[in-house]
């Protein structure tokens, strides 16, 4: 058993966890927060993404000792006072879900990718995304949310949320 | 899948890192960026006793200048290298192949040590650090060594790096104003190479008066194309000549044949992948 | 009684709605199986075989027995999964072969991935250490891996109690159906003749895997008085009354909950073995326990789809007239039956014909045993198969006569003043236009350009050619008439359920038997009950997917929900409306032959005065003052049985640019007009569409699942089942024609299933239209780069054809098979 103290979507967790724990079965199974889930077993599926100290990860391919210290977001940290993220927002007004499975990770990976590249075209979006796989939408919705919300998170766009949230921790 | 239990160490330098290994013995394995190791790991290809995670050793990390060399961290991420001036300006290759590592989660994880230790055939990094003529420092209990790439890599996954030793830092030669292209050729975007070329040329007023070429997965390691360097040398820069001396790319290779792809298929593919390459290089 | 306003919500169908369901999604408050945690939950791991074909011997359990966290380790005749039979609900004929179908292994295994036994731990990963420990003394047996081979005398046999490795043989001749002519004649007649042809292809299905996202999972607590299972299905019905029938267990003591499920694509209609071994080991142990498959256990295990050879013959008169239709498929069902896996090919026999003017067709289907996972419904589920045949077919034979391909399928297909139309394999479509599609489709894809484009490439000798690809199909789905599934022998019927409770507050409570997984069931039904009882779109919630609340149904597969469970609803409503009118006008004192209901609203005619239905509602709850003789209940329930399929089409167009040096195939444009009648709402018929293309389009290009020689899977992992990303596809421009279909009320016809059945022959036409100017006339789906460049090759006589070896890449260092990394290494 290892101890590790980490920071969830703004809330301090110290915890002994074994040293084979994966982070999303730290998240999911100690901390009950199974927004994040699990989709495969060789990180090809990228469900799993939180941000870890302000970069997208999979959860499946890191330890949860390896998070100790460390900031995590998932997806059920990005709503500020009942308002949610601008790509979460963007991703219910382009119908860029379907079964909802990856999601979480898209969205989380879209916000990274935003964070890096506010103005994506739409081949950057899709090679921004390749880590994470959809079986409902064919993508197409998706591509288009992530650039719908690049627009609404511009400084000076009327965003419901302010677009420093992107890429950033909790 | 959950892997198998295993004891986990965090040293926080590289000497605290080689006992730990010697600590260890036969069934202690590093952990770099685990974006191979940990899935390894979950489908329980293997199974180590002891996981020594380097995360912790600050001085693995980060890439600085010395003299006419640039050296690079075992430690520091791909997505790192590809932001890094430094590599940008003068080790363009490692940066431009690195951008087509596996995605944007995995290149926040994943190191550059880490990949060049697991020598996956398939991998992108070995054949520009062959292509560049990188050095490998490795530490182990007698101190430092440094390992050319050419001795480097051994065979399928295996490498010059002892078993109680730690790649702690790729040394590159500068290749400041040489163009470069990693051509990459698989089936889906999340798919590994079926085969990929590494290219770094210099091209002076017409002329192409340098070049670098490396292969991947032509072989159970990465291979350096040295006829088509030599053919290239000193020609005038044509679709027609590149293309011509890309002709002999698949010399001295012994690729596998498999589901993707027939040995004579790969062979042709590192022809016509040269060619490109070199031309996208050489802009 | 005040008059009320009419503020009722403007006509909802037709609304491109946002969706009811995605708040939780998009914030992570799921509830998928894997998240149920109940106090004590003990986890499962499930020992499967290695082997493809192997005898059972001894079996040790006592090392893993000794696992910390160890509840049990049980053996097939431990919890009796050796004796059960899982059901097969779809015997195509009278005489099919159908071996025992076991939970778990007894004696012998006849796929790699099937369980021998089973692990009970206080921890998934206990579990999993636990089961690495089980040692199973196998004596392997041959594989039977080649359905051509064992249908061959001496063959070994899958199931050597069965004698044979044919399961079935399923024929329709329309000469004998008294459809059309007889094929054979026909066929033997136009090789006879001067002015006709035949043409003849052999055509393979490759086999794919569903990949639904979510793996599969199953949770039952056993502690109620009722038996609790949450599981990852598309079919909670069905599973009920399925797992009633096989374990016999009292129905009434079941109750089956599908929560958030995570896609199907008819990966999840079953009566999986793992569903009843976690049922088994529950019962046994009193217990909540939990099975979680991992994502190779999914690929392994997981029922697989298609899987077909077809070999096609066409009678053609020289100026394009089809004159007889012959097929013959041999079907690979696996080592065992699934729910439905014998009908699957069978629901193709209809489709061959597709949207043309067929004389004389004939079908015959024989369905074969192999040592490989058994295979069952993937979306489209044997129409996808068949639409390919023919469309393909449409291709190779106008390149045989030298017509142009849109042309020649102009020449043949339904006109759309011919509807409704009667086919030569017995179906009437009732409604379609092909023309305007085709029309509309033609025009945004500019077809006329590309073809000048290809052309000019093609001067000039680019290394990267143009190739255009038609698929103009249909398919009958609306699953389905329940006479029609009797005349098939189909163990169940097709119609569907659906209950309205009206809430005292005036809310709607609406129970379906359908079941989503990804559909957008909540908003679009909302938006039908909407409009039909004229409340607000907010004020109806949509219930599903638990037999408690919902106790009849059967559940989401072959593009029903709407054109069948739909229809229920709107039954439903209708008596909602037909039992609130007598209230309400005892409520306005007016006589009922004087009150009308619009929008929400019962009015006298002639007047301003009205009652709204929620005001009713409110009215029934109180019940102080109601007209004699009735009940003071407004709900309704209402079952329908549609009395055809539904048969949406469409022009889907594609244009591939083929790498000729490397063979790469690359999207460059993809056009498709559909018409799937009504369109309830456009954003999620969009999305359907959407996501149905790239499985098509995945099954051309990408995916497949090979067996080596050993009988093992070579795709067991994401990194060898080869999805595709975003970075792998394009836009698609898509837009819809409707013709409303004439044979239920909403004039809806499916969509879940349009863009698999019709994309995958577009693309495969795209890429030989590329080529062949090579000489290339064919290239196995799917069309990997390797496949196109040898095709070119071999065509062109500069290299010989190189062999594919059976290994996964060796670059693909997680692949499950790739035995040449040595354990460890410095990482």
């Amino acid at each position: 058993m290892a101890r590790i103290r980490t920071t969830v979507d703004g809330l301090v967790y110290e915890d002994d966890v074994e040293p084979r724990m994966l982070l999303v079965q730290y998240l999911r199974e100690r901390l009950g927060k199974t927004g994040t889930v699990i989709g495969c077993d060789t990180s090809n599926c990228g469900a799993c993404t939180v941000h870890l100290d302000g970069l997208s990860v999979k959860s499946c391919s890191v330890l949860a000792v390896q998070a100790n210290g460390s900031e995590v977001l998932t997806v059920e940290g990005l709503e500020r006072d009942g308002q949610l993220h601008p790509v979460q927002q963007a991703f219910h007004d382009n119908h860029a879900l379907q079964c909802g499975y990856c999601t979480p990770g898209m969205i989380m990976q879209s916000i990274d990718l935003l964070g890096d590249n506010p103005d994506p075209t739409e081949q950057e979006v899709r090679e921004g995304i390749e880590g994470n796989l959809c079986r409902c939408t064919g993508y197409q919705n998706i591509v288009r949310a992530v650039q719908d919300a690049a627009q609404k998170m511009k400084p000076g766009a009327t965003a419901s949320q302010p677009a420093s949230v992107a890429g950033g921790g909790a | 899948m959950i892997p198998a239990s295993f004891d986990y160490v965090r040293p926080t330098s590289v000497a605290e890192a080689v006992q730990a290994l010697a600590d260890g013995g036969d069934d202690a394995k590093i952990l770099a960026g685990g974006q191979s190791f940990i899935p390894v790991l979950r489908l329980r290809m293997g199974d180590p006793s002891l996981v020594v995670d380097l995360g912790g050793i600050a001085e693995l990390r980060g890439v600085r200048e010395e003299g006419d060399k640039i050296v690079v961290g075992a430690m520091t991420t791909h997505h790192d290298v590809t932001r890094d001036d430094l590599l940008n300006q003068h080790v363009k290759l490692i940066s431009e192949a690195t951008k087509t590592v596996a995605d944007f989660q995995v290149r926040h994880r994943g190191t550059l040590g880490g990949a060049l230790a697991h020598a996956d055939p398939a991998g992108d990094l070995a054949a520009p650090a062959l292509a560049l003529d990188a050095e490998f420092v490795i530490a182990g209990a007698n101190g430092e060594r440094t390992v050319a790439a050419g001795d480097f890599f051994e065979d399928y996954f295996t490498t010059a790096i002892g078993p109680q030793e730690i790649l702690t830092a790729i040394r590159f030669p500068k290749y400041t104003g040489w163009g470069a292209r990693y051509e990459k050729f698989n089936r889906v975007a999340q798919a590994w190479s079926i085969v990929a070329v590494a290219a770094t040329v210099k091209v002076e007023g017409g002329t192409i008066t340098d070049a670098r070429i490396g292969l991947t997965n032509m072989a159970g390691t990465p291979v350096r194309a040295r006829g088509v360097e030599s053919a290239l040398v000193g020609q005038t820069m044509s679709e027609e000549t590149v293309r011509a001396a890309a002709q002999a790319a698949a010399e001295g290779t012994s690729p596998t044949s498999d589901a993707d792809a027939g040995s004579d298929y790969r062979e042709h593919l590192a022809k016509v992948l040269t060619g490109r390459a070199v031309l996208a290089a050489a802009g | 009684m005040t008059t009320v306003e009419n503020n009722a919500p403007a006509q909802e169908i037709g609304r491109d709605r946002r969706r009811k369901e995605d708040r939780r999604l998009i914030t992570g408050r799921t509830r998928w199986t894997d998240n149920q945690a109940l106090t004590g939950l003990l986890h499962l791991s499930i020992v499967r075989s290695p082997f493809a074909h192997a005898e059972i011997g001894s079996i040790d359990t006592s090392a893993a027995k000794q696992i910390p966290g160890v509840v049990a380790v049980y053996t097939a005749s431990d919890i009796g999964a050796d004796a059960v039979q899982l059901p097969c609900a779809w015997p195509i004929t009278k005489d099919m072969k159908s071996p025992q179908r076991p939970a778990l292994a007894g004696s012998r295994v006849n796929f790699a991935g099937e369980g021998v036994a089973v692990v009970v731990a206080r921890s998934a990963a206990a579990a999993k250490d636990a089961a690495e420990l089980v040692e199973v003394d196998y004596t392997e047996l041959e594989p039977v891996l080649d359905m051509e081979e064992a249908l061959k005398e001496g063959a070994t046999l899958v199931h050597p109690e069965l004698g044979t490795n044919e399961n079935a043989q399923w024929v329709f001749d329309s000469g004998e159906a008294g459809s059309g002519g007889s094929a054979t004649e026909a066929l033997s007649a136009a090789e006879k003749a001067d002015d006709q042809v035949v043409i003849t292809r052999r055509f393979r299905q490759q086999r794919l895997v569903p990949v639904f996202m979510e793996p599969r999972s199953t949770v039952v607590d056993p502690s109620g008085e009722q038996l609790v299972m949450w599981s990852s299905t598309q079919v909670p019905h069905i599973l009920k009354t399925m797992l009633a029938l096989t374990l016999g267990l009292p129905e009434h003591k079941i109750r089956v909950i599908a929560p958030d499920v995570g896609g199907g694509f008819g990966g999840k209609i079953a009566v999986a073995p793992e569903e009843v071994v976690t049922l088994l080991v529950a019962q046994k142990l009193g217990k909540p326990v939990k099975w979680t498959e991992t994502r190779s256990e999914s690929l392994l295990t997981a029922h697989h789809g298609r899987d077909q050879i077809q070999d096609i013959s066409m009678a053609v008169t020289k100026d394009g007239i089809i004159k007889g239709l012959d097929v013959k498929l041999l079907a690979d069902m696996g080592a065992y039956l699934g729910l439905v896996g014998p009908g699957v090919p069978i629901l193709g026999a209809f489709m061959f014909n597709a949207i043309y003017k067929i004389p004389a067709y004939r079908f015959d289907c024989t369905n074969v045993f192999t040592t490989k996972t058994l295979t069952d419904a993937y979306r489209g589920a044997g129409r996808p198969e068949a639409t390919f045949g023919i469309e393909r077919m449409m291709d190779e034979v106008a390149v045989e006569l030298g017509l142009e391909p849109m042309e020649f399928r102009k020449k043949n297909w339904i006109k759309h003043e011919e509807f409704p139309f009667t086919t030569v394999s017995t179906l009437t479509y009732d409604t379609g236009n092909y023309e305007a599609a085709t029309d509309q489709a033609m025009q945004m894809f500019d077809y006329d350009g590309l073809r000048r484009e290809q052309e000019e490439r093609r001067k000039r000798g680019d290394v990267k050619q143009l190739g255009l690809g038609i698929s103009t199909f249909t398919e009958m789905c609306g699953l389905a008439p329940s006479r029609v599934l009797g005349s098939l022998d189909y163990g169940a019927g097709g119609w569907e359920t659906a209950s309205i409770r009206m809430l005292p507050t005036g809310k709607a409570e609406v129970v379906v038997g359908v079941s989503p997984h990804g559909q957008g069931h909540e908003t679009a039904f909302s938006q039908i009950i909407a409009d039909k009882l004229g409340v607000p779109f907010e004020d109806v919630e949509i219930l599903h997917g638990d037999t408690q609340s919902s106790y009849r149904g059967l559940d989401t597969y072959g593009s029903r929900s709407l054109a069948v469970g739909g229809i229920a609803m709107v039954k439903a409503a209708e008596k909602v409306v037909a039992k609130a009118k007598p209230i309400a006008a005892h409520m306005l004192e007016a006589s009922e032959d004087d009150i009308e209901f619009t929008a929400g609203k019962f009015s006298v005619k002639g007047t301003d005065k009205g009652v709204g239905i929620q005001d009713v509602a409110l009215a029934v709850f109180a019940a102080h003052d109601y007209p004699e003789g009735i009940e003071p209940d407004i709900d309704a329930h209402a079952t329908f049985d549609p009395e055809n399929f539904s048969y949406p089409h469409g022009t889907h167009l594609c244009a591939v640019e083929v790498d000729t040096e490397t063979g790469f195939v690359q999207l460059h444009k993809y056009v498709c007009v559909d018409d799937v009648g009504t369109v309830i709402n456009p954003l999620i018929v969009e999305g359907q569409i959407h996501g149905g293309l790239a499985q098509g389009i995945a099954q051309a290009l990408f995916e497949e699942a090979p067996y080596d020689e050993s009988g093992t899977l070579l795709s067991g992992t994401l990194v060898d089942y080869t999805l595709p990303s975003a970075a792998d596809l394009i836009n698609f421009d898509t837009a819809n024609t409707s013709t409303p279909s004439t044979t239920n009320p909403l004039g809806v016809k499916g969509v879940g299933e349009a863009g698999t059945i019709a994309s995958t022959p577009a693309v495969v036409n795209a890429v030989l239209d590329a080529v062949r100017q090579y000489g290339v006339s064919d290239i196995d789906m799917p069309t990997t780069p390797f496949r196109v460049w040898t095709a070119i090759n071999s065509a062109k006589g500069t290299a010989g054809r190189a062999d594919e070896a059976d290994v996964a890449s060796p670059g693909a260092g997680l692949g499950s098979t790739a035995k040449d990394m040595p354990e460890g290494g410095n990482l």
